[in-house]
């Protein structure tokens, strides 16, 4: 057992963490760090600087355009990004849709796809849930038929994250309708602006717009955009999902959160003092740190582990489900040390996400911004993406044997 | 870095578990809680023998040259069997006391006696009035005479007191009662007059004393290294001793989580096993989840263990004992739950990994006091940090 980092991680640490604060523009920061949905601009804008430097696509292998990055430097590259408040880089392009088209796409899709994704010119979004298909993700009935050199495309998607502003849809489709649920699934490179393609605003609790729903309505496309072979889609997602396991934690996101939360918690006052001082808030925020350094560790623990381990799904299994109520957790307390402050709607007055783009600023100091927005936005972290539920019940199926 | 066991240690590991397997089937247990000193000599000859007792020692002080993570295998072996000697208050807590505050012969000899199974040493520091709170809480005095240092005061809940024959007692020689300087380190024999031992039984059934100490005369020799320099090489030991105990607590929820999953397995009522209800399957997922990551602090909290400044220690080390204190109690108490009322009987297993966990919460100060400590020792500055620099109206 070893627990130092090693020298030659260190000095990555430190020459990725001089980068950053000499390249990232401090107006990308201040909108980083409050949080709201991403601005197309902002990202591109970084992702770009990135590219520059060689590492926008940093989970990626080298003959892809990527590093060739251990797991454990992306970790720590992520941990940077996250602690600058750098602006969230599109996660469908570099680490959902990316790795599927490299590992079974044709080289046209790569050729097409790979170079304006690194660059941050082609934003994609993930056409996985439909209204009757969420955590049951194998009964979608969006249908696509093949119609000579092409596939026409009918149905919905929903819960689409960054639709609107998406460039590019992966879907799953169904392409045999009599097949087993699983068999009869492909996945296909949709171009969101194909006649037949609407997307329409799902505003969220945040009063935010990041999710949509999209309509097919005979939708034509082309066949060469099918990934891999026809009917074997399921699996292509079911790789897509378990590609960046140990990220589905977010502890970079969340530990970055906690300390702008512990730099808050010294200005915001309860009683005329620093409502740190309050032995109540304190101890939660202690018991908040404590459980972030347990995953934080478990995160480190997977990094670490060969893929092989037989100890590996045991504590792989804890972390979105931990994630997601950490993500929720440390919103929840900087509401509770905002006081007033954080019960007031503070539209975003920069991004354009909002329902009402007219509304009023309150009367709170900036530091206030965005943090309601991520109490109400993270109800979600423990819905999306597999819901807290369904992962206890993997958990009991398929760790504990039960 | 690399969360993986070198061979020795994997090997120290299996060696541990093996003799757990033979000498701690749940029957014999029973007897030895019963038995006079409530563990077995024969146990802790063999520690010694299989040099466990300096597992966690350096060469250079007379141990095998391993460390906390040593110690934190053989606890975590020790706690999955729920095993009854004291190992944690002599070989980790006495040992890294003196270790740290001895010097030359004295922690020489009194290190090779604790390694070698002769002498079974504990560190008797807690004080009633402190309650598990600021461990520079010391009342108890030792004043100059001609002949050595005259100790007055009392000892609580020691862990492994009654059996010791060596005591580690801390005492004030100047200074208040909450002062970090002048604490200094004893070593005291318990059968001198005006020491009275008050032995009775922790929660687990394991053996705690309280002690007494009126006017009991020292040899000059009784101080262990400085006077008044105590307090640091205290919270050191207390540290690596908080690090056992999460170690032990892990092994005991192991253990619990997988006899609970055995039971929902095999036990039937309204015509199916109880692993087909959902209600429970979700409540043993939570319990493997707390377990986890207990697994994950413990390693942080042995990192923590490595660092060299006291504060960054302190702070690692009582964010795991809050967490793993908390979780453990979580998945004993559950345990017994899923159990239903077979959970709640002396004669099941499953309640003596709750009562081994209500210790581990308890011990070495509760919850709410590491809370504080960490949250104390892990703020930040306020203005000008990112937070305020939002701030630009």
């Amino acid at each position: 057992m070893d627990f130092k980092l090693d020298p030659a991680d260190e000095t990555f640490q430190r020459e990725v963490r001089a980068f950053i604060a000499e390249n990232l523009p401090e107006d990308l920061a201040r909108r980083g760090r409050q949080g709201y949905h991403s601005h197309p601009p902002d990202v591109r804008r970084w992702t770009k600087i990135l590219n520059a430097r060689g590492w926008a696509a940093f989970h990626w292998p080298a003959e892809h355009g990527g590093v060739d990055w251990s797991p454990l430097r992306r970790y720590l590259f992520d941990c940077e990004l996250r602690a600058a408040g750098a602006p969230l880089l599109q996660q469908t392009g570099f680490e959902l849709v990316g790795p599927v088209l490299y590992t079974f796409g044709s080289e046209a899709q790569k050729t097409r796809h790979l170079p304006a994704i690194r660059d941050g010119d082609e934003f994609w979004c993930q056409g996985f849930s439909e209204p009757n298909a969420g955590s049951d993700l194998a009964s979608l009935k969006t249908r696509a038929v093949r119609d000579g050199d092409h596939y026409v495309v009918s149905g919905q998607k929903t819960w689409t994250s960054e639709g609107h502003k998406a460039d590019w849809m992966f879907a799953l489709v169904r392409t045999d309708a009599d097949a087993k649920p699983q068999a009869g699934i492909s996945f296909l490179l949709i171009d969101m602006k194909t006649p037949g393609v609407t997307v329409r605003p799902i505003y969220t609790i945040d009063e935010g717009l990041s999710v949509n729903e999209v309509f097919f309505d005979d939708v034509r496309v082309p066949a060469g955009n099918l990934v891999g072979e026809e009917n074997r889609g399921w699996s292509y997602a079911k790789f897509l999902l378990t590609n960046e396991r140990a990220m589905s934690a977010e502890t970079p996101h969340t530990r970055a959160d906690l300390e702008q939360l512990k730099a808050l918690a010294e200005d915001e006052t309860r009683n005329g003092r620093p409502i740190a001082d309050d032995p109540l808030f304190a101890a939660k925020l202690a018991r908040f740190e404590a459980d972030l350094m347990a995953l934080e560790y478990a995160v480190l623990r997977v990094l670490h582990m060969a893929e092989d381990d037989p100890a590996l799904g045991s504590v792989a299994s804890v972390l979105k489900l931990r994630g997601a109520e950490l993500r929720q957790r440390v919103a929840d307390l900087a509401v509770e040390a905002l006081g007033d402050h954080g019960l007031a709607l503070y539209p975003d007055m920069e991004g354009g996400n909002r329902m009402d783009p007219e509304a009023p600023a309150p009367p709170a100091p900036a530091h206030a911004a965005g943090w309601l927005a991520k109490a109400m936005f993270r109800r979600a972290t423990t819905i999306y993406g597999g819901a807290n539920e369904i992962q206890r019940n993997i958990i009991a199926r398929s760790v504990l044997g039960l | 870095m690399d969360f993986s066991l070198t061979s020795e240690q994997q090997a120290l590991k299996d060696s541990v578990r093996r003799f757990c397997e033979r000498e701690y089937a749940f029957e014999a247990r029973r007897g030895l809680l019963r038995s006079d000193e409530g563990f077995s000599r024969g146990n802790w000859a063999t520690f010694a023998e299989l040099g466990w007792l300096g597992a966690g020692l350096p060469e250079a002080l007379g141990g095998y040259g391993g460390g906390a993570v040593e110690n934190a295998l053989i606890l975590e072996e020790l706690g999955r069997a729920l095993a009854l000697e004291p190992f944690l208050p002599c070989a980790v807590g006495a040992a890294q006391a003196i270790a740290a505050a001895a010097t030359g012969e004295a922690r020489e000899s009194l290190l090779a006696a604790i390694v070698s199974g002769e002498t079974l040493a504990v560190l008797a520091h807690a004080e009633a009035g402190a309650r598990g709170g600021a461990d520079e809480h010391v009342e108890t005095r030792a004043e100059r005479t001609s002949a050595g240092w005259r100790l007055t005061g009392a000892k609580a809940f020691v862990l492994g007191g009654p059996a010791a024959d060596v005591l580690l007692v801390s005492a004030r020689t100047s200074g208040g009662p909450r002062d970090r300087e002048g604490v200094s380190l004893f070593q005291v024999r318990p059968d001198l007059g005006g020491v009275t031992r008050r032995s009775y039984l922790a929660v687990d059934g394991r053996r705690v004393a309280d002690f007494t100490f009126d006017g009991v005369e020292l040899a000059a020799e009784a101080l262990l290294g400085h006077a008044g320099q105590a307090i640091e090489p205290i919270e050191l030991a207390l540290d690596h001793t908080l690090v056992g105990l999460c170690a032990e607590a892990l092994g005991a929820m192991e253990a619990a989580l997988w006899m609970t999953r055995d039971y929902l397995r095999t036990r039937r009522q309204f015509g199916v096993t109880l692993n087909t209800f959902q209600a429970l399957q979700h409540r043993m997922a939570d319990m493997l989840v707390e377990t986890e990551l207990a697994r994950s602090m413990l390693y942080r909290a042995l990192a923590a263990l490595e660092a060299t400044d006291p504060a960054e220690r302190r702070s690692g080390v009582s964010a795991a004992k809050a967490q793993i204190g908390e979780a453990g109690y979580f998945v004993g108490g559950h345990a017994v739950q899923l159990h239903g009322g077979v959970g709640v009987t002396e004669e099941y297993a499953v309640g003596h990994f709750f009562k081994r966990l209500t210790l581990v919460r308890g011990l070495g100060g509760p919850t709410d006091v590491h809370l504080a400590r960490f949250a104390r020792l892990s703020r930040r500055p306020g203005r000008n940090s990112s937070g305020a620099s939002l701030a630009a109206e």
